[in-house]
C-alpha cells in the first residue's frame, strides 16, 4: 500500500487515490498553430522513466484536488508531494 | 541435437538420464551478427526462431538482460485466444491460434496446448448483445463462438455464482472454444533450444548499455559484454521498452505499468475452462498442477517494481468472490508481477522504425503471451524482408499520427475503471 502525502490533507493511503499519468506533459497552448507530431506527443508519447517520476494524483475519495507526486517507478518511494499549480524548485 | 521421442526417453534411461545434452549453449558474443535480437522473452526467441524457420537468416544473437525464462514468459496467466472483433486483431491472432495447434510438433518440444475454451461472461442484455456482435464478427473471420444463455454457462461452469440476489446476475457468455493454456515455460525452452539448434546464440547475463547509429542507420550494439557489429537490431523488451527508447532518443506510446497474477493452493479438478468476469477485470483457470491462476488490473500507475501492491490484488480478487464464491475458502500460494508495456490503445506495435535497421516489437498490454508465436513470425518477417506482413500492418508505429487506432477494449494505460 502506498501511502501519499496530500498537501491538503495529510497523509492517506493509496486507494483514495486516482492515478493521472506523467505531470511534465504539457498541453500545446490555445489558439497557436501546433504540428501533428507536437499534438501526438502531447496525446500519447510517454517517456515512463524508471527511477525518479513527477507524476499527477487525483485525490478521488478525500478532497478531490489534483497533485503532483514524485514517485521512484522502481521502489515505489515518494519523494515529495506537491499542490497542482506548484514546481519542484 | 537429440531429438525428444519415446526412444531416446527410454535409450537415456539407461545411462541414467546423465547423457541428455543441453537445451541450449552459452556461447560468448561474436564481434558481428547479421541480426540481434535485444529480449530473449517469448516473443524474442520466437522471432529468432522464425528467423532461421522461414527465412534462414541464422547468424542472429538474442541478448538477453536476465535469463531465459525469467520474464514476462515465466509471468503470465498461461492464456491463448484469438477472440477479437476488429479485423486486424482477429487475422494476427487466430493466425497464432494456427501455429499453437502445431507448436508441440513443431518445436519437438511438448507445450501442454489445452484448447479447452473461454467464457467471457455477460452480466446484461446490453453486453449480450455486444457478446453477440463480436461472435458473429469472429465467425465472419474463421474463428469458433458460441453465445451461451445462463443456462448453457451453468451446465458448463456449476461452480458460479448463478444466485439470484447477487450485484452481477449471470446473463450468458460468450466461449471460443478453441482457446485454451499452455505451459508458458515450456514455450519459451522449447523456442530457445529449436533456434540454438538451428546456429542462434542465445546470450544471457547481457545488458544492452547502448546503440551505435550513425546517419539515421544502426551499426552495432553496446552491450556488458562487448560491442557488437549489426545491421539489423530487433527490439523485443516488453516492460524495459521504454528504457531502451530512452537510449535511441525515442519517446514511444507506451507506459510501463505492473500486472500482477495470483495462484491458490491446489485443488482438485474443479474448473476446466478459462473464464473471465464480465463486469470487472478478472480471468481464471486451473493449472494440471491444481492451482487456481487468477489475475486481472494493473497496479494503474508506472511501475518497473515487477512486485505487486495489495490494494489491485484485493480488488481483483473481490470480483474472482463475486463470480465463484467458493474462491474465498482457498489459500493464497504466490502472488507476482510482470511489467508491461501498455501502448496508449491498448494494441501491440510490430514496425519499422525511422531509424534504418530497427525494428520495434512492443505494446503487448495484456496478451503478451498468447501472440507469442505470431508476434515472432510477423516480426521475423519484418525483420528479414525489410517490410511489415499483412497481418501486422494494423500493427503499425503510425497509426497515433494517422488516428488509425485500434482500440479494441478501450484498455490502455489506464486500468478498466479508476
Amino acid at each position: 500500500m502506498l501511502h501519499i502525502k496530500c498537501p491538503h490533507c495529510g497523509i492517506r493511503s493509496q486507494n483514495e487515490f486516482s492515478y493521472g499519468g506523467d505531470a511534465t506533459v504539457k498541453r500545446p497552448e490555445l489558439n497557436k498553430e501546433i504540428s501533428d507530431q507536437d499534438w501526438n506527443n502531447f496525446v500519447y508519447n510517454r517517456k515512463s522513466l524508471r527511477g525518479k517520476h513527477l507524476e499527477l494524483w487525483q485525490h478521488l475519495s478525500g478532497c478531490r484536488q489534483w497533485i503532483k507526486v514524485e514517485r521512484d517507478t522502481a521502489t515505489h518511494e515518494i519523494f515529495n508531494t506537491l499542490k497542482a499549480n506548484e514546481d519542484i524548485s | 541435437m537429440q531429438k525428444y521421442s519415446i526412444f531416446n526417453l527410454v535409450k537415456n534411461a539407461f545411462f541414467k538420464d546423465q547423457n541428455w545434452d543441453l537445451a541450449w549453449k552459452d556461447p560468448t558474443p561474436k564481434k558481428e551478427y547479421d541480426v540481434v535480437i535485444i529480449g530473449g522473452g517469448g516473443h524474442g526467441l520466437a522471432t529468432a526462431y522464425y528467423l532461421a524457420k522461414e527465412h534462414n537468416i541464422t547468424n542472429v544473437a538474442i541478448i538477453e538482460k536476465g535469463w531465459i525464462g525469467g520474464g514476462n514468459v515465466g509471468r503470465n496467466t498461461t492464456i491463448i485466444r484469438s477472440n477479437y472483433m476488429y479485423d486486424d486483431n482477429a487475422h494476427f491472432s487466430e493466425f497464432g491460434m494456427d501455429l499453437w495447434r502445431k507448436m508441440s510438433q513443431d518445436l519437438n518440444y511438448n507445450v501442454m496446448f489445452s484448447p479447452r475454451g473461454i467464457i467471457n461472461l455477460a452480466h446484461s442484455d446490453a453486453q449480450m448483445n455486444v457478446y453477440a456482435r463480436r461472435g458473429n464478427s469472429m465467425r465472419l473471420n474463421g474463428i469458433d463462438a458460441i453465445l451461451l444463455n445462463r443456462e448453457q454457462v451453468k451446465e458448463i461452469i456449476p461452480m458460479a455464482d448463478f444466485s439470484e440476489n447477487v450485484r452481477f446476475p449471470i446473463f450468458g457468455g460468450l466461449m471460443q472454444p478453441s482457446a485454451g493454456t499452455a505451459r508458458h515455460d515450456a514455450v519459451a525452452w522449447g523456442y530457445a533450444r529449436q533456434a540454438d539448434s538451428m546456429g542462434v546464440d542465445i546470450i544471457q547475463n547481457c545488458e544492452v548499455t547502448g546503440f551505435d547509429i550513425s546517419g539515421g542507420k544502426i551499426n552495432g550494439v553496446r552491450t556488458s559484454r562487448g560491442d557488437i557489429k549489426v545491421k539489423k537490431i530487433g527490439l523485443c523488451v516488453a516492460g524495459s521498452t521504454n528504457i531502451l527508447a530512452e537510449k535511441l532518443n525515442m519517446t514511444l506510446p507506451v507506459e510501463t505499468h505492473l500486472l500482477q497474477a495470483c495462484v491458490s493452493e491446489p485443488v482438485k479438478p474443479v474448473l476446466d475452462r478459462v473464464v473471465t468476469f464480465g463486469a470487472g477485470h478478472f480471468y481464471i483457470s486451473q493449472s494440471d498442477k491444481g492451482e487456481m491462476v487468477m489475475g486481472g488490473d494493473l497496479d494503474g500507475y508506472n511501475s518497473y517494481a515487477q512486485r505487486g501492491n495489495l490494494p489491485t490484488l484485493q480488488h481483483v480478487l473481490t470480483e474472482g468472490i463475486a463470480m465463484m464464491p467458493f474462491l474465498s475458502k482457498l489459500k493464497m500460494l504466490r502472488t507476482w508481477g510482470g511489467i508491461m508495456d501498455m501502448s496508449m490503445d491498448g494494441s501491440p506495435i510490430i514496425d519499422k522504425t525511422h531509424i534504418e535497421g530497427l525494428y520495434l516489437n512492443c505494446g503487448w498490454c495484456y496478451g503478451g503471451f498468447k501472440a507469442t508465436p505470431a508476434s515472432g513470425w510477423t516480426f521475423a518477417h519484418t525483420i528479414a524482408q525489410d517490410r511489415v506482413h499483412k497481418l501486422n500492418a494494423g500493427y503499425s508505429l503510425n497509426r497515433f499520427n494517422t488516428g488509425h487506432l485500434l482500440d479494441e477494449k478501450g484498455l490502455g494505460t489506464k486500468t478498466w475503471i479508476s
